[in-house]
């Protein structure tokens, strides 16, 4: 095995397990980590950083760092445990130093550059995965070695178990705020829209009043409505489905709107020659045409059909939903049941924008924006 | 002149139409509550007197748009500024929050945006969670941002400015992305035969390629940072801004209020988004563009 020149991450790797063996212990009064458990960390800092100079297929190498830098985090975190806030420089450094192992895993993962669409795949999937786990490690391990106080930011094992314990309640909130406000406010807001837009494409009259006050529209903060709202429907959910319903109208009208011009004349001119009337048209070349703009609004709206229908829930709400939840919980300080509802929140959204990224995917499969990538 | 014609008469006349539709919803909205208030005091009014008692309520279900008018522009322009009741003061509020908001969210998510394109394991690994983090309703945690921030004695402009700079980034590094990206190859090759370095390449071509892209990003970013500001007056009790005078107007139920913080909201956005598109113009012309 030859050697190689070491990879800037190394050289702060060692540089800052040198720093940590030199201000020992990790923790003030050294009860947390055994003497066999701190040689083990650093033995494995030290040792992945420098088996970064052997020249090895990348793969083994990344996979080399991944372990390294997993196990190192992991043994860290678990002796921390229990006397949180005791963390001392030498912890920092081990974490940081942890950290960069894991960075240059990655950059070794992000230059493999392989053949076969399974491994792309699933290097797409890995590589963001270890990022975000990351930054869940930093922030457990952050939180529990200052001893950052539980009500300013609660470490993510205490969210998560916080999570799994309050599961009736959160189920509670989703079906009011997601399944009630959000789907209902969406589908009538996304149709309507449409619907609209496909009237102004026929009236050309209405189409050039519409499309400017469309756009000035969504620059807007059309969020102020909601407490109007909150007083013409009342408290429960059919005032946030409404709020809903008036952010994502003009989106789905204006995309919708510049969608239906996106077929061109010649394709236009070809449907005249086959003698196609308006709505042959419109049903099998513009509609079709305009799929990648309409799916566009529909991905904005459901970012927006969460928030609005979240926010409306401040300005008042029956004792369920997930905006009620965070703004009593915020006051009664229980900031992990916030964190745990903003989980599910997350989680919601990306479910969501998933769900009608992959519909896209399957409808508009002939659209070179698809098929290229 | 005739194109100027041709769209102001469409858009006029819808906002004519608008204007319309919203007296007959005044109307018909207020309706039910001056009967029953006629009943009461045992009058009964003509068809007139009707009509001008439900747009003139105090309180109405839906306010006239002369009421709305009238209320915008008794606290515009005839109260003084550092009255608690006048717009301006809510709006300059806001508008100092938006405006620092915006300012942090463009430099970050241009630093962003560089550090994706010249970074491949940047790209790789946190170009995922970028967008990933705006599928989050992120407005959500503004009343935690606040309250926490707040425990430890931050308080003012800097929680609302820290939400409006969470939503203003995004747009900001996905359109910069695009824009550092959008020198094809050939310009690309170009500049190698140049022997251009890459700080060259990157300040000669790449910037300068990028500068549309910056703008009609910002025009969104600046939108969503009044919006992120007025959603992080909510939380803070109502003391000052737009929308904790949307809030306080709510819980009075002080609908013509609300209607006149809105209006000034959605001005303050107008004039913001007409400054972002006025900078962009004189940038753009000075920088050789041809005028569309």
């Amino acid at each position: 095995m030859s050697i190689q020149s070491l990879s800037w991450q190394s050289w702060v790797v060692l540089l800052l397990a040198l720093i940590a063996m030199l201000t020992l212990p990790f923790t003030i009064d050294s009860a947390g980590f055994s003497a066999a458990q701190t040689a083990l960390v650093l033995a494995l800092l030290i040792g992945a950083a420098i088996g970064d100079g052997l020249r090895l297929p990348v793969v083994s190498k990344a996979v080399l760092f991944f372990l390294a830098a997993h196990i190192a985090a992991w043994l860290l975190i678990a002796g921390i445990a229990g006397q949180e806030g005791s963390g001392r420089a030498s912890f920092f450094c081990a974490i940081a130093a942890a950290w960069l192992l894991a960075w240059r895993c990655v950059s070794l993962l992000s230059s493999v550059r392989s053949r076969s669409r399974l491994t792309g795949a699933l290097l797409r999937i890995l590589i963001p995965t270890i990022f975000g786990a990351w930054i869940l490690i930093l922030w457990e391990a952050v939180v529990r070695g200052a001893g950052v106080p539980f009500i300013l930011l609660p470490p993510p094992a205490a969210v998560g178990q916080r999570l799994m314990n309050s599961l009736p309640v959160l189920g509670a909130d989703v079906r009011q705020t997601i399944l009630k406000s959000v789907l209902i406010g969406y589908a009538i807001g996304c149709g309507a829209g449409f619907v609209t837009a496909i009237l102004a494409d026929r009236v050309a009259f209405l189409r050039k009043g519409l499309l400017p006050i469309g756009n000035m529209v969504s620059a807007l903060p059309i969020i102020g409505v909601a407490p109007i709202m909150v007083m013409w429907f009342g408290f429960d959910w059919p005032s946030k489905a409404a709020v809903v319903v008036v952010m994502t109208f003009f989106p789905m009208l204006v995309n919708t709107v510049a969608g239906l011009a996106a077929a061109s004349h010649m394709e236009r001119d070809l449907m005249r020659t086959y003698a196609s009337g308006y709505w042959q048209t419109l049903w099998k070349l513009r509609l079709p045409a305009a799929a990648p703009f309409i799916f566009n609004a529909l991905k904005i709206n459901s970012t927006l059909a969460l928030i609005g229908a979240i926010v409306a829930e401040f300005f008042g709400t029956p004792v369920v939903g997930m905006g009620f939840r965070i703004s009593t919980e915020v006051g009664r300080m229980n900031i992990d049941m916030v964190w745990a509802e903003i989980a599910v929140a997350a989680v919601a959204g990306s479910v969501f924008y998933g769900v009608i990224a992959l519909i896209e995917r399957a409808t508009t499969f002939w659209h070179p924006s698809i098929r290229g990538g | 002149m005739n194109s100027v014609t041709e769209k102001i008469v469409p858009v006029g006349t819808l906002l004519i139409g608008i204007v319309i539709g919203w007296y007959v919803l005044a109307v018909f909205m207020n309706a039910p509550f001056q009967r029953d208030m006629d009943r009461r005091a045992n009058v009964a009014p003509g068809t007139i007197e009707f009509l001008q008692s439900t747009l003139s309520q105090a309180k109405p279900i839906v306010p006239a748009p002369h009421q709305v008018a009238q209320n915008v522009f008794e606290n515009t322009f005839l109260r003084k500024v550092t009255s608690n009741r006048s717009l301006v003061y809510h709006a300059a509020v806001t508008l100092s929050s938006t405006l620092l908001g915006f300012t942090f969210g463009t430099i970050l998510g241009v630093l962003i945006a560089v550090g994706i394109v010249h970074v491949a394991a940047l790209d790789r690994s946190l170009m995922p969670w970028i967008i990933a983090s705006q599928t989050i309703p992120i407005l959500a945690i503004a009343p935690m941002i606040i309250v926490v921030l707040a425990a430890i004695n931050i308080t003012g402009l800097l929680p609302k400015a820290l939400i409006s700079t969470y939503l203003s980034f995004f747009p900001v590094a996905v359109g910069m992305v695009k824009g550092l990206r959008s020198p094809d190859l050939m310009l690309l090759d170009l500049m190698h035969t140049y022997n251009a370095s890459p700080s060259q390449v990157f300040w000669k071509l790449r910037v300068p390629a990028s500068v549309p892209f910056l703008f009609a990003s910002m025009k969104v970013a600046i939108a969503a940072s009044l919006v992120g500001a007025i959603v992080g007056e909510l939380p803070t009790g109502a003391v000052a801004g737009i929308g904790a005078k949307l809030l306080s107007a709510s819980y009075f139920s002080n609908t013509i209020d609300m209607w006149a913080a809105l209006v000034a909201g959605s001005i303050v956005a107008m004039l913001l988004v007409g400054l972002v598109g006025l900078a962009s113009n004189i940038v753009e012309h000075a920088m050789g563009a041809r005028p569309t």
